[in-house]
């Protein structure tokens, strides 16, 4: 047997065995867990009732899960309630951190890769998650809720911080009550987003001490040490993610959630008023609590030192430390788990006993620079690069002087990038306006995409809602007639995040910008999350969704169109007529996800009529998955196809046309 | 002898799992996962969510044994590559080891700018990657899945075909199944993985580094 290593299981027994064995002692395991667990996570929509019968089933079937691995691995009842550990995600990890370090109260934003944390976060029924309408929000909810006497975690993604900065650094000198956490989750590689900014850098501004995990077990465990440090050095703590660690999976020990009483309200006089008489002694305070954390580093053991052969030490954290134990086992390696503020006594040891330092870590040099003003020689970004995501491969060659050359790839292989689904909301309107030629402001979402080929109908994509304000800028540099052929596009939720000041700012400045917010009612871009205009809450809760159409006309815009994202006519007509007009105008385009929950397809498949078809590739030139051209004519594929009908009204020569009717 | 040269007690066995997205590859790695578990493995596992779920190209990493440490498999290392899609054989064939194993299937999922015409679908992809001293075994995985009556079942076919290549006892693979997909699933996800499992079974006993695609 290949994997004869590991402990023989399931297997030779037979899973009938197994499973009558497990019917027997089932009841008494899910008892034992419940006393374990808590409460277990519940269904997400029934918040606030009684579990139903659907419920405690689903449960039980949680707790089978987890006695059938305890009777595959053959270990006793009591071998598995010392040892239960499941596969988690890192950010399940977090979640699951959170849930036994007591947080009553979790806040986010969601943003690849930060947003399943806060999905697992709703299933505990003893905390109150949400998504809030931007991370700056959310962070402020979270400050209010220590203050109030509640644990409270706040997650988002790196460029989530910098919406949240005001919040973070102005609490950096008041402190907290009750332990508040920031989780923040990097992109090293831009799997998913517009920089690989690195949020290493911005914690020294706010004094703000900072972990970083390398695993999900240590997502967990820090997560738990971030609330008791947060609580006795009264600050904020942050912990870093990277996509790596927040996106792997590994085995996790579960424990039981502790008894965290909900802390009397702080109502000292004046610690939470940044006035400057209050504030400047806050200074003084932040300072020396700085001070202390520096004593805490050389103590805690979040830094690990791992002594084996001290001809060369390497300094790392988070993922690159597992690379880092995978490509040099035998290296001495100085693995900083609390990597702000640096153990400068305890790395000055460590680099007396090597002969040879390195520093890897991903994206900036941070720790490099740290570490060199201590007046330690170290070799650091002069190995390892500093742009992208770390790797196995990546990581051996910085520690070899001659390394081995990379497997052959196999050469001219088409790329192949996301693109916008079959039936997507989206490509209608950015139809319309490559057809059109107008400027457009983009914005962050799915529809991004319609940037790239065959679409190309975006100029801009920067941040979050900053469609509507760059649009009134290409205004204000160009004047009115330019004005006339500039749009902002903006998706529903990102509208929300940040889009909705820039058209106040629009309306208030004497503006003529026309908006598209591209209604699909989701946040599809990070999975299909609730936001204010989709009627529904993280926890399930039924909510009066919020109306586009009626917020715009109460800031006093009199052009408000609604249209169908599937009408190429409608859609050309109000565009040119808003786009002309002397005044703001907000044209809503309307279709929901298709990839949502529930959402039906719009029509049967469509298909081609070779003898009509001139093979003009305009519909080709729509970019829907669902079509291809071959030879001379273009092949519908009815499996993808939605049945949208775009490509039907696209075609000048009436050559697509439906398969059957409904 | 195996197979696929498992990696020793101290090396933990790497699979890279490449589909497209939508195919299936996150639940497929869940799945290797779980059954590392049954077997009293350590496990990491590496997914990259977010384009995901728009037809991009997506990549899973699993690794278990006595003690992993990353969860990202280094290229030039994986025991086996499990492809959905046979251009996404070719883009994560670079991670196999020497004498590892590929499984693709023979689907051929069109990517953007074959779509649109701008470029072709690579021919001879299967030669292309025969030629490696890779061993390649080569799945008609749709159409197999099809006739079990759910094409969405490709995915746990191939990796019944992982599995009759890594160990000669399918029961821990039908548990980690059973733990990992939905009730109503299971039935046609375990009669995948036994279609899977039965292709190159025979094959067990045979490693065969001799660079020719075996095609069923």
């Amino acid at each position: 047997m290949g994997t004869e290593f590991c402990s023989t299981a399931a297997g030779s027994g037979g899973a009938g065995a197994n499973a009558a064995r497990l019917r027997s002692q089932h009841s008494s395991l899910a008892l034992y867990l419940r006393g374990v667990n808590g409460c277990p996570p519940r269904h997400r929509s029934a918040r606030n009732e009684a579990p139903s019968d659907s419920q405690s089933s689903a449960r039980l079937d949680r707790v089978g899960r987890f006695w059938q691995l305890a009777l595959a691995t053959r270990r006793t009842t009591d071998d598995m309630v010392a040892s239960m550990r499941e596969l988690m995600l890192g950010n399940q990890a977090v979640a699951r951190g959170a849930y036994e370090a007591g947080v009553r109260v979790a806040t986010a934003y969601p943003g690849t890769p930060s947003t399943e944390i806060t999905e697992y976060l709703s299933e505990y029924s003893e905390i109150d998650a949400e998504w809030s309408v931007n991370e700056k929000v959310a962070l402020e909810i979270g400050i209010g809720a220590s203050i109030a006497g509640a644990r409270t975690l706040v997650s988002m993604k790196h460029v989530g911080l910098n919406v949240a900065m005001d919040p973070l650094l102005s609490i950096a000198y008041p402190g907290v009550n009750a332990g508040l956490v920031v989780v923040v989750a990097d992109d090293p590689g831009q799997h998913s987003s517009q920089n690989e900014q690195d949020s290493r850098t911005f914690v020294p501004a706010g004094k703000l001490p900072m972990l970083e995990p390398s695993d999900s077990q240590e997502c967990k465990d820090f997560i738990v040490q971030a609330f008791d440090l947060s609580e006795r050095f009264d600050t904020v703590v942050l912990v870093r993610l990277t996509t790596r660690v927040a996106h792997s999976m590994s085995l996790v020990g579960v424990d039981s959630r502790s008894d965290v009483p909900l802390r009397e309200h702080d109502m000292r006089h004046g610690k939470y008023i940044n006035a400057p008489a209050f504030s400047k002694k806050r200074r003084v305070v932040a300072e020396a609590r700085l001070r202390e954390l520096e004593g805490y580093a050389e103590t805690t053991p979040l830094n690990r030192v791992e002594m084996r052969d001290p001809k060369l030490g390497i300094i790392t954290s988070g993922v690159a430390y597992q690379y880092v134990r995978e490509v040099a086992p035998t290296a001495s390696v100085f693995k900083i788990g609390l990597i702000y503020p640096l153990a400068r006594e305890r790395l000055l040891e460590f680099s007396r006993q090597c002969s040879k330092l390195q520093v890897v870590e991903e994206l900036e040099p941070i720790f490099e620079q740290r570490i060199r003003s201590f007046g330690i020689a170290t070799s650091g970004k002069d190995r390892v690069p500093i742009i992208g995501e770390l790797s196995p491969e990546i990581v051996r060659a910085a520690l070899t002087d001659d390394p081995a050359p990379a497997p052959s790839a196999v050469p001219d292989l088409p790329v192949r990038p996301p693109m916008l689904c079959a039936g997507c909301h989206h490509r209608g309107p950015f139809s319309v306006l490559r057809k059109l030629k107008l400027h457009v402001t983009g914005d962050i979402g799915c529809y991004t995409l319609a940037a790239f080929p065959p679409l190309s109908a975006m100029e801009t994509s920067i941040c979050m809602g900053a469609s509507i304000g760059m649009a009134f800028g290409y205004e204000k540099a160009r004047g009115r007639e330019f004005a006339k052929k500039t749009v902002a596009v903006i998706g529903d939720s990102t509208f929300w995040h940040s889009g909705i000041t820039a058209l106040v700012d629009v309306v208030y400045n004497r503006g003529i910008t026309t908006v598209i917010i591209l209604d699909n009612r989701t946040t599809a871009m990070t999975g299909h999350q609730h936001n204010p205009s989709t009627g529904s809450t993280l926890l399930g809760a039924t909510v009066s969704a919020i109306d586009f159409a009626s917020l715009a006309r109460s800031l006093g815009i009199q052009a408000v169109r609604e249209v169908d994202a599937y009408d190429l006519e409608a859609l050309e007509k109000v565009i040119r007529e808003e786009v002309a007009r002397e005044a703001p105008s907000v044209i809503i385009t309307k279709r929901p996800c298709l990839l949502a929950d529930g959402i039906k397809r719009p029509g049967p498949p469509l298909a081609v009529d070779e003898d009509l078809c001139k093979a003009c590739r305009l519909c080709v030139r729509l970019g829907c998955p669902a079509l291809s051209q071959v030879d001379l004519t273009v092949s519908i594929d009815p499996s993808v196809c939605a049945g949208c009908g775009l490509c039907a009204s696209t075609c000048p020569f009436d050559a697509i046309v439906r398969v059957q009717s409904e | 002898m195996n197979a696929v040269p498992i990696s020793s007690e101290s090396i933990p066995t790497s699979v890279v799992i490449a589909a497209v997205g939508g195919q299936g590859a996150l639940l497929a790695s869940r799945v290797l996962a779980r059954y590392a578990i049954l077997r009293g493995c350590e496990v990491k596992v590496s997914e990259i969510h977010g384009m995901s779920q728009r037809g991009g190209s997506v990549v899973t990493h699993v690794r278990f044994g006595h003690s992993v440490h990353s969860p990202v498999v280094e290229l030039g290392t994986a025991d086996a590559v499990v492809a959905f899609e046979l251009l996404e054989a070719a883009r994560y064939v670079p991670y196999l080891r020497s004498d590892g194993l590929l499984i693709s299937s023979t689907q051929r999922i069109a990517p953007l700018p074959v779509l649109t015409g701008a470029v072709a679908y690579p021919e001879d992809l299967e030669r292309t990657l025969a030629a490696r001293p890779v061993r390649c075994l080569f799945v008609d995985a749709q159409r197999r899945a099809e006739a079990l009556g759910q094409i969405r079942t490709a995915n746990t076919l191939l990796l019944g075909v992982l599995a009759s290549q890594l160990t000669k006892d399918i029961e821990p693979w039908r548990a980690a199944v059973r733990t990992s997909v939905p009730r109503e699933h299971q039935r046609v996800n375990l009669a995948a993985l036994d279609v899977g499992w039965a292709l190159f079974a025979d094959e067990f006993a045979e490693p065969s580094h001799g660079g020719k695609g075996i095609h069923t």
